[in-house]
């Protein structure tokens, strides 16, 4: 190919984009890197392990896989329903799953806030018919997320299910197999990759989420707060060490999983590729 | 054996449509189920933002609006957007140009560097320049002497959103632009035309859609962003509070009417932003 030498403005595009990359991104971001050689590394253990830090790191971890998991599943089914069916409103609904992208994080937080406190529209009826308090608790955490996680789990399963072949589901019932077993045998299987890169995309994003939680939670230290708020707070105390410590290894994490994400969506393509 | 076989293969034929269709009762069920979820978890929040702002009347609704702090931070919103999201669409048109045009080394891996900050968490978006700009920070010492103020003031709000809707147009026009491929363009400039004419001629009309749907989401983060600017902002009323951070602060404040008010205004941007986006899908889609 002689793509090379008949495409223009190589070295200005390239050199434009390396240099805003780095002064919007990269440099900022090693900021964080270079403030955290500051600290020993028994400075750093001596944060992290500290009991408000760790309970933190649990509020946070166990709300988003708790509520990654749930919006995976109805997730899955809202995808599902969307692709397979056919009924009124659909155009609406459809639109409508992409409003927790769209809705500021403040906004969904006050909102949710409301609802679910103890006199508010849904937080009385929880109260009143199960006795379940969920603002000011670990599960309004819970319920923040959840509305964080829908689109992702939508809009990644979304596109898998739509280029489906029913072809494969024909050879199954051809075979003679029954609607469960090509369900568990043949959609399934093929669809799981997508609905795990949906689950990581929601729990990655749920465990740095701070707007929409703050809010709901209560904040209770030790119960309900989550890692983004202990680094305001430490922050508002002009505690620079222990942000740092905290905000790098969350950071650390994020990178992690950025990567697990990266090949779970290589996954995704090599199973839809081999379709 | 002929008509002996008829009915046989009409049973199978009856059994292998009842395997590829899910019963009538799954159907249902599944279609109850999500409209169920997403009504809990959508609509009634979106429709209780619209019932709190004008649940203390109309003319409650109009003064909250009209209040200096709420105006100001209207404006300071508006300010943050109209430096950032040209920025950032100069920055995802001459990136993806550069991506998706030439063959170089390490391209995956910048293209991973680009997708960054969606993966950090707001707060460390805010905290970095915090880090860099505060008054104990690397150029902390510099900006006192000098009586910049960029960390609690307008400046720390620009940057710290700026790095937060880094991706948004970029992410839209490098996959289009790399399945698109470069012929049109090549023909373009065989024939004499000059790189800005193929360009504006040849490539932007075919990336006007995603690049408008790029700049529609990159503009809604922009205006309600709310972690990174809050950690930067200071909250000082009149002057740096954006509006999701005059929500907050009003909400704090038990008033409740003024942080729904406020919230009505960016919902409705939400709303606007969703209608935008499902045109633009259509109109992706029929092209």
């Amino acid at each position: 190919m002689s793509r090379k030498s008949v495409m223009p403005g190589f070295g200005p595009t390239i050199g434009f984009t390396l240099l805003y990359l780095g002064l919007v991104v990269l440099i900022p971001l090693s900021t964080l890197v270079f403030e955290s050689f500051k600290l020993s590394w028994d400075d750093y253990v001596h944060i992290i392990t500290s009991k408000r830090v760790l309970s933190s790191f649990r509020v946070s971890f166990i709300a988003a896989l708790i509520a990654a998991s749930i919006a995976s599943i109805f997730g899955f089914i809202t995808a599902w329903v969307l692709v397979r069916y056919s009924f009124f409103g659909k155009n609406i609904f459809h639109a409508l799953i992409d409003l927790p992208f769209a809705l500021p994080t403040a906004v969904a937080g006050i909102v949710l806030a409301t609802i679910f406190q103890p006199s508010g529209f849904l937080g009385k009826l929880l109260s009143d018919l199960l006795g379940l308090q969920v603002a000011f608790k670990p599960l309004g955490i819970v319920i923040a997320l959840i509305f964080i996680s829908i689109p992702f789990v939508v809009r990644t399963v979304e596109p898998v299910l739509l280029e489906f072949e029913t072809s494969m589901e024909e050879a199954g019932a051809s075979l003679g197999a029954t609607r469960l077993q090509i369900f568990t045998r043949i959609i399934f299987p093929n669809v799981f990759p997508a609905l795990l890169t949906g689950f990581a995309l929601a729990f990655a994003r749920g465990v740095g989420e701070y707007g929409s939680v703050i809010f709901i939670a209560g904040n209770i230290p030790y119960v309900s707060e989550i890692v983004p708020l202990l680094i305001v707070i430490k922050l508002e105390q002009y505690d620079i060490e222990g942000a740092t410590a905290i905000a790098l290894t969350m950071l650390v994490i994020s990178f992690l999983l950025l990567f697990l994400i990266n090949l779970l969506q290589l996954w995704v393509r090599k199973r839809s590729g081999q379709l | 054996m002929h008509t002996a076989a008829q009915p046989l293969n009409k049973d199978k034929v009856v059994t292998q449509q009842h395997a590829l269709q899910d019963p009538i009762w799954v159907r249902w069920g599944l279609i109850a189920i999500a409209i169920s979820f997403i009504s809990l978890f959508i609509c009634v929040p979106l429709g209780l933002v619209i019932f709190q702002a004008f649940s203390k009347g109309l003319q409650a609704y109009w003064s909250a609006l009209s209040n200096t702090d709420t105006l100001s931070a209207i404006k300071l919103t508006l300010l943050v957007a109209v430096i950032t999201v040209p920025l950032n669409t100069l920055f995802g048109v001459v990136s993806a140009w550069a991506i998706t045009r030439f063959e170089f080394k390490g391209k995956s891996f910048l293209t991973t560097l680009i997708d960054i900050p969606f993966s950090v968490s707001p707060v460390i978006s805010g905290f970095i320049f915090v880090l860099l700009f505060g008054a104990e920070g690397w150029f902390g010492k510099i900006l006192v002497e000098h009586d910049i103020k960029i960390i609690f003031a307008a400046p720390g709000i620009i940057l710290a959103t700026l790095f937060i809707t880094f991706p948004f147009v970029a992410r839209q026009l490098i996959p289009l632009m790399q399945e698109m491929g470069n012929q049109e363009e090549e023909a373009a400039l065989s024939l004499g035309a000059s790189g800005w004419k193929t360009f504006f001629s040849v490539t932007l009309p075919n990336i006007k859609w995603a690049l408008l749907y790029g700049v529609l989401l990159c503009n809604a983060r922009a205006m309600g962003e709310f972690g990174a600017v809050s950690v930067v902002s200071g909250h000082i009323r009149g002057m740096t509070n954006t509006l999701p951070l005059h929500v907050e602060v009003s909400y704090n404040d038990y008033d409740v009417v003024s942080a729904f008010a406020s919230a009505s205004i960016l919902a409705a941007l939400a709303i606007v932003t969703l209608i935008l986006k499902t045109a633009l899908e259509w109109k992706q889609a029929n092209r």
